[in-house]
This record gives C-alpha cells, sequence and structure tokens, in this order.
C-alpha cells in the first residue's frame, strides 16, 4: 500500500531558506540545495518549496534554485507562492517542479484550479490552505495568514477538490509555529470527506507528534513540516524508524 | 545514447536531469534518423491515454518505432509511455494502443474499494515477481518507487516483472523481450528510481 509521506517544506526568500514563526520574524537559515540534497539523503519522500519572495529579482533566484535541485534530487517537488497564473504553472513545471501549490491565487480566482487541473491534470494542482478558528467555526485566511477572508475553510476544500485540486496542503495557523502537536480536530474533519491526498501542516514539535497525527487521522496521507528538521531537532532517517517501529508504513530508503 | 521520444506530452526536465545524474548520454528527439541511430529509445509520457497516442501518431513516427521495437531494439516506457505498449486502453472510450506487449490499460477505480484514492499517488513498495528481470538488477524486494496514474495494466499476467499492491496488484514493472515499461516514475523515484535507470542504460 500507499506509504505516510514525511515532506520538510522549505521557504525560500531571494535564493535563501527561511522559517517564519507564526507568519512573523523571517528568519535565514540555508542554502536551498544543500538543503535538499541533505534532505534527500536523510529519506525525506517530498519536498515542498514555497517562493515568499516579493521581487522580480528573488523570482529569477527562485526559480534558478529550483533548476539546481530538480538536477541533482529525484523526488517530487511542490513548489508554491505566488502562483497566480496558468503562466506561473508553466514556470516552474518547466523547472522541474511536479505539483504546483496555489493558496491566494485561488481565493481571488477559483478557476485557477480549474485551469490547472485541466491543462496539466489534477495530480499537478495542490490546494494549500491556511487555517484559523474564528468563533468556533475554521476560516480560510489569505495572504500568508494575515487576511480572514470570511470563507469556511471545510467548505473551501471540499470546493477545491470539486474543482480539481489533486492534493491538499492543510495548515492550521493556530498551530503552526507552537509545536504542541498538529491540528488534528481540523484535519480530522477534512479527510472525513477529501477523496484527494491531505498534507498535514503546522504544529509538529517532535516524533510523537507525527504519530499522533498518523493514528489519530489514519486517511491523513502525509506529515509537513520545517522548523523541527531545518534546526535538525528531529532527523528525518530517526523520525522514520520511530513510525516504522510503531507500524505506521514507511517508505525505506536504504535496504 | 538514449533517445527521448519527443511527441509534445509531459515534462522531461526530470528525465533528462536523472539520465545525466547517472552518467547515460540522452537526446530528445522526433527525428527517425537520431532514433534510429541511438542505441535505446524511451518513451515517456503523462496525461490522458487517447490524446497521447494521437499525438504520437501525428509525429509520424509509430512504423518506424514499431520497426525498431521488433528489430531488438532496447524499448522503455515510462508511466503512460509504458499503457501505451499494451494493446488497448479503456480511458475515454476503447483506444488502441502500441501493441507491443499483449494487455489492456484499464480504470483503477473500477476494480479497488471507494475508499481508496485514485489516482493511486504516492509512494509504495515494489513485489518482485521476476528476479532475473533485468531493469531490477539493482533493486530489492521491498524498495519503494513513486506512482502516479488511475488506469492500470490488466490481462498482462506474463509480462509482470513487478509490481505494488493497492488492493489489487498494480504492475509496476513489465517486460515482453527487449520491450519493457515502469508504470511508477524511476525519475522521481531517489536512488531506486536511478538505480532502475541505470539498469536500463547499462543493459
Amino acid at each position: 500500500m500507499i506509504t505516510k509521506r514525511i515532506i520538510p517544506c522549505l521557504d525560500v526568500r531571494d535564493g535563501m531558506v527561511v522559517k517564519g514563526k507564526n507568519f512573523l520574524g523571517v528568519r535565514e537559515i540555508a542554502d536551498p540545495v544543500e538543503l535538499a540534497r541533505f534532505y534527500n539523503q536523510s529519506g525525506a519522500d517530498e519536498l515542498v518549496f514555497y517562493d515568499i519572495t516579493a521581487s522580480a529579482e528573488g523570482r529569477g533566484l527562485f526559480t534558478d534554485v529550483l533548476e539546481r535541485v530538480a538536477s541533482e534530487v529525484f523526488i517530487p517537488l511542490t513548489v508554491g507562492g505566488s502562483i497566480n497564473t496558468l503562466a506561473d504553472f508553466d514556470r516552474v513545471l518547466k523547472c522541474g517542479a511536479d505539483k504546483v501549490s496555489v493558496n491566494s491565487g485561488a481565493i481571488k480566482n477559483p478557476t485557477l484550479i480549474t485551469e490547472g487541473a485541466k491543462r496539466y491534470g489534477s495530480q499537478c494542482v495542490v490546494l494549500s490552505m491556511d487555517v484559523k478558528r474564528v468563533d468556533g467555526t475554521f476560516r480560510l485566511f489569505a495572504k500568508g495568514g494575515r487576511e480572514d477572508t470570511g470563507i469556511d475553510a471545510v467548505e473551501w476544500a471540499r470546493q477545491g477538490i470539486e474543482r480539481g485540486a489533486g492534493e491538499l496542503v492543510v495548515n492550521s495557523i493556530d498551530t503552526d509555529g507552537v509545536r504542541g502537536g498538529f491540528d488534528i480536530e481540523l484535519l480530522q474533519k477534512i479527510c472525513e470527506f477529501s477523496t484527494v491526498p491531505v498534507i498535514a501542516s503546522g504544529g509538529a514539535g517532535n516524533m510523537e507528534h507525527f504519530l499522533e497525527l498518523f493514528r489519530k487521522v489514519p486517511n491523513i496521507d502525509a506529515g509537513l513540516a520545517a522548523s523541527i528538521f531545518h534546526l535538525k531537532e528531529v532527523a528525518i532517517e530517526d523520525l522514520k524508524k520511530y513510525l516504522e517501529d510503531q507500524g505506521i508504513e514507511m517508505r525505506r530508503t536504504q535496504l | 545514447m538514449i533517445a527521448i521520444v519527443d511527441y509534445g506530452v509531459g515534462n522531461l526536465f526530470s528525465l533528462c536531469a536523472s539520465l545525466k545524474k547517472i552518467g547515460a548520454e540522452a537526446i530528445v528527439t522526433r527525428d527517425v534518423e537520431q532514433l534510429e541511430k541511438a542505441d535505446k529509445i524511451i518513451l515517456p509520457g503523462v496525461g490522458a491515454f487517447g490524446d497521447a497516442i494521437d499525438k504520437l501518431y501525428e509525429t509520424g513516427l509509430v512504423p518506424h518505432l514499431l520497426r525498431m521495437a521488433q528489430e531488438g531494439k532496447p524499448f522503455m516506457g515510462i508511466c503512460l509511455g509504458m499503457q501505451l505498449l499494451f494493446e488497448r486502453s479503456f480511458e475515454f472510450g476503447e483506444k488502441e494502443g502500441l501493441g507491443l506487449i499483449k494487455g489492456n490499460v484499464c480504470d483503477l477505480s473500477a476494480d479497488i474499494p471507494q475508499s481508496l484514492k485514485v489516482p493511486h499517488m504516492g509512494w509504495n513498495k515494489l513485489e518482485i515477481r521476476a528476479k532475473d528481470e533485468p531493469l531490477l538488477k539493482y533493486v530489492k524486494e521491498g524498495e519503494s518507487v513513486y506512482y502516479v496514474h488511475s488506469f492500470y495494466a490488466k490481462d498482462c499476467e506474463e509480462s509482470i516483472k513487478a509490481g505494488s499492491e493497492y488492493h489489487v496488484f498494480v504492475p509496476g514493472v513489465v517486460r515482453n523481450g527487449n520491450v519493457c515499461g515502469t508504470q511508477f516514475h524511476p525519475e522521481k523515484s531517489g536512488e531506486t528510481g536511478l538505480n532502475i535507470l541505470r539498469a536500463f542504460a547499462e543493459a
């Protein structure tokens, strides 16, 4: 059967990997190509890159980084950040991306999901969503978690799948950066109906949090994290060994 | 020299990069002479069967590719490229394939419970059926490969060399003589995938 995936997420600004806390306080950490190579050797099942650059020069640096990564790391690469048009899809796919992640661009223009799926196939379109509890409901946020859209997040996920998204990345703003574990309640709610793979994001602080995720949300496909991997608090090979020992099926890299 | 058939489907960045990584010389071409000169041929592909086979016919290459395959040139299909090697597909109506391997390409969702997601997407473990399969020279039982597909090969028992469990047994590596294929993406399957491409390049 399909194994559960462990995915490090790399936020890239001006050609460097950075990681903010609760969407604030950004700082530089490492060279993305080095880091990608390291994660590949550690057994990461996929890599997610978000382009958090604002400038045109930064965008060029990002595609350059992507091309260099894709030239030596042969696992699936998902790329997001500032994807607003089909031309943006094209730009990153040509540099070696396998899947394209849409977020604010799809909120502004939901047909972007449909058009992307029509041209490149559903498997290529990932709907990434930032979710926060507001007045007892799950609310969809835009612009990197800064703007409350007023849209019901669970409904948005449902619509995204109908429009042709082939995968969901569900990022909980409430648990992100807190390191108290994934947002089990939110993820259960979405996995109840999702017919496409769901990737959990936000809140991983230790190995046990991944085990809790895979046990409590059996339909979840992957756990994504950034800082605990970047800061070497959790090594991916140790994490996968731990999960496998606990009966969670993992991809084995070295046999 | 490996020739990758260029017929306008799919993104060849990773395939080219992975061949380069293992030190195999490769070109992307739709030129008959170049294909003729090449020692081996890779037929790539993503998307829908009907659209892809139509595009392949539009290049005018089909009779040449069939001849080269029949003459014994090592020939490998990847993902949809593998599906095209079979006799027919039932994706959006019945459509004939290249017929180089006996079998049909059928809807996976019709044969598995609804609780299982389609496409069959992600890493799945390889069960090896034929220990002597040349593509698997450097691969051990239980290594994982990366799949993304909604249709799968059926009625092809004799050509299955390895595959993965997804309620049904999904053929992952198939072969009929010099013609072989992988349903998964070796260019996205980490070291295991590179080793499969290496074995093809060396054979």
